[in-house]
């Protein structure tokens, strides 16, 4: 149970000393924060009456970066961005790319980008929901959802040839297009994973230790998750329903049905049951995508220039020739206008997504990433003031924070 | 005598937030937002002609930087209530730019779905404008970015500190005239040997 705030700042103002206040390190390097980022804790015995985030520990320059890659080359820096799903992260930069060079997709694309974009969506609630059941003691729970990202990471592999770092997608297109293996790994996978979804559920969902440890943990209101920028399912979990896949619909969402999963409770459990529930509608766009998957071509035509021609446009036509060619010269590549955007997309952790600025240069002047992870974690002072400090591993795990996407 | 489940379980115990995930899908169907008009109109007729443009559906305003907090608190009233971003563009070496410095902030409404993009834009050698950290809590950590990869100062702002690069450094790494390699590194940080410690 939480105590309020203004208890602690009561006993402050009635004149009480705080020299019995000390003063933890948690992180950068502890196995409960999972990335590497610090917070200070000032702490009442076992209370938490202060939290300071700290930050930057794996800045690495991405956005510096982003400004002498090209658009092509970038994608490999957005892989570890928000490395637990990694495939969210290159579809989302790439779609910002695309909106800013007007660049229409071709129908089998758009199927192929939603489908591996709720791959990552699976396999990052998986962790992230893993993660909360490992700090709050299940481990069971944790090994289970390992696993399926096992077989996430072996659809990816046979793929794209990359299980981690995957860079798929291109500019107008993605870099292999699905071959029937992939097609049948993930009708595969839409067969057993609700399996272990239910054992999954099974396990925690109503497990009273867990429960109890999650429950009325880090509560955030609908009110405060709108002003302090909460997006994704920790906005969901608090009564927000706004989710990017219905409300500004991109790629193909418009053409499935599903749902978006809302609780109003706003604690650490009620961001886990929408997890969970989430990763059912992700299943269900999954399955309608992969069983209505377009024919044709996956990357757009030689006309749009933009993505590489096939081998065979290459040696047998005179455009594929020449749009290969001047695709491959580092000054003849694709037009960029002198323009504006910002493009968003629904990732596994909230609203990702990228502001760039183009000066016809073959790479960004300015590709500014928007990381949901950032004002995610600026919540958690708010949301653990109160509590103790065994609650600081439930609240950091169910906000699903990524120091590497964080710092970029 | 053992517990027997009652109706007030259902809403004391794990139950509770049971309940209470719900499905909006079949309630919201995708719609595109309503034109921003209106908005545009009462701004205009507040503040002036403003500098609008549109870009593959995205509306954009530039703000004087004198009158940006009022704009923004008004656009909040308006129904603007979530701040997606802020953030800025180095404009020295782009063609054409007149100012160096492009702040952007990113408005949203939860409600209806509109975006609008609201630009300032500040010049050497002070380059300051007001926090809206007093409007939406979620500029504090994206103003803490800007102060810190940009050197903008934001007037008003409750806890200007760097955010990602250390205490000790000196440069704004993401200004255009600061290098990709070779600067910064080293040179910012006191030499310590043993003895010191």
């Amino acid at each position: 149970m939480a105590i309020a705030t203004t208890e602690f700042e009561s006993a402050e103002r009635a004149g009480h000393s705080k020299d019995y206040h000390w003063t933890l390190n948690f992180g950068p390097q502890h196995p409960a924060t999972h990335t590497t980022l610090r917070i200070v804790l000032t702490l009442d015995g076992e209370r938490v009456v202060d939290a300071q985030p700290e930050m930057g520990y794996l800045h690495s320059g991405f956005e510096k970066l982003g400004e002498h890659l090209t658009f092509n080359q970038y994608v490999t820096v957005t892989d570890r961005m928000n490395y637990i799903s990694p495939m969210a992260n290159n579809v989302a930069w790439h779609c910002a790319v695309e909106k800013l060079l007007g660049i229409d997709l071709t129908p089998r694309c758009r199927y192929i980008r939603t489908i591996v974009a709720e791959l990552a969506r699976l396999s990052d609630h998986l962790l992230s929901n893993g993660a909360v059941g490992l700090d709050t003691g299940a481990f069971t729970f944790f090994l289970y959802a390992f696993y399926q990202r096992e077989v996430i990471y072996d659809i990816f592999e046979t793929l794209c040839g990359a299980r981690f770092t995957n860079s798929y997608t291109r500019v107008g297109g993605v870099s292999h297009d699905f071959t029937p293996l992939v097609v049948q790994k993930i009708r595969d996978f839409v067969k057993t994973f609700p399996k272990t979804l239910r054992d999954m559920e099974h396990l925690l969902t109503r497990n009273r230790i867990f429960v109890d440890r999650t429950q009325g943990v880090g509560v955030l209101s609908k009110a405060e998750a709108i002003g302090r920028g909460a997006t994704g399912p920790v906005a969901r979990a608090s009564g927000v329903t706004r989710d990017l896949r219905k409300d500004e619909p991109y790629l193909a969402y418009e053409d499935f049905d599903f749902q978006v999963c809302c609780a109003v409770a706003g604690d650490c459990y009620a961001r886990y049951c929408v997890r969970m529930q989430e990763m059912r509608e992700s299943l269900k766009i999954i399955a309608q995508a992969i069983e209505n998957l377009p024919a044709g071509a996956a990357n757009v035509g030689i006309d749009q220039r933009a993505a590489l021609p096939t081998k065979k446009q290459v040696y047998s036509t005179i455009e594929g020739t020449i749009s290969h060619f001047e695709l491959s010269m580092s000054n003849r590549g694709f037009a960029v206008p002198c323009e504006e955007s910002y493009a968003a997309t629904e990732a596994p952790n909230g609203e990702l997504g990228f502001y760039i600025v183009g000066d016809g240069g073959e790479s960004a002047y300015r590709a500014r990433c928007r990381p949901p992870s950032v004002l995610h974690f600026a919540l958690f002072p708010h949301l653990i003031r109160g509590h103790t400090l065994s609650d600081v591993v439930a609240v950091l795990g169910s906000l699903n924070i990524i120091a590497a996407e964080l710092d970029r | 005598m053992p517990h027997r489940l009652g109706v007030a379980d259902l809403f004391s115990h794990w139950y509770r937030t049971f309940l209470v995930v719900i499905f909006i899908g079949f309630f919201r169907m995708p719609h595109t937002p309503p034109p921003l008009d209106n908005v545009l109109q009462s701004l205009a007729s507040r503040w002036g002609t403003l500098d609008v443009s549109t870009y593959r559906n995205q509306t954009r305003i530039v703000v004087a930087e004198s009158v940006s907090l009022e704009v923004l608190e008004f656009l909040k009233a308006e129904g603007f209530d979530l701040l997606v971003d802020v953030t800025c563009v180095d404009y020295l070496e782009y063609r054409g730019a007149l100012n160096r410095y492009g702040l952007v902030y990113l408005l949203t409404s939860t409600t209806t779905n509109q975006r609008l993009t609201v630009r300032v834009f500040v010049d050497d050698p002070t380059p300051c404008v007001r926090s809206v950290v007093p409007l939406w809590e979620a500029a504090n950590w994206l103003e803490r970015e800007v102060w810190d990869l940009f050197g903008i100062h934001f007037e008003g702002h409750p806890d200007l500190r760097r955010l990602l690069m250390p205490e000790e450094f000196a440069a704004h790494p993401l200004r255009k005239d600061y290098p990709l390699q070779g600067r910064g590194e080293r040179h910012n940080f006191p030499i310590l040997t043993r003895h010191d410690g």
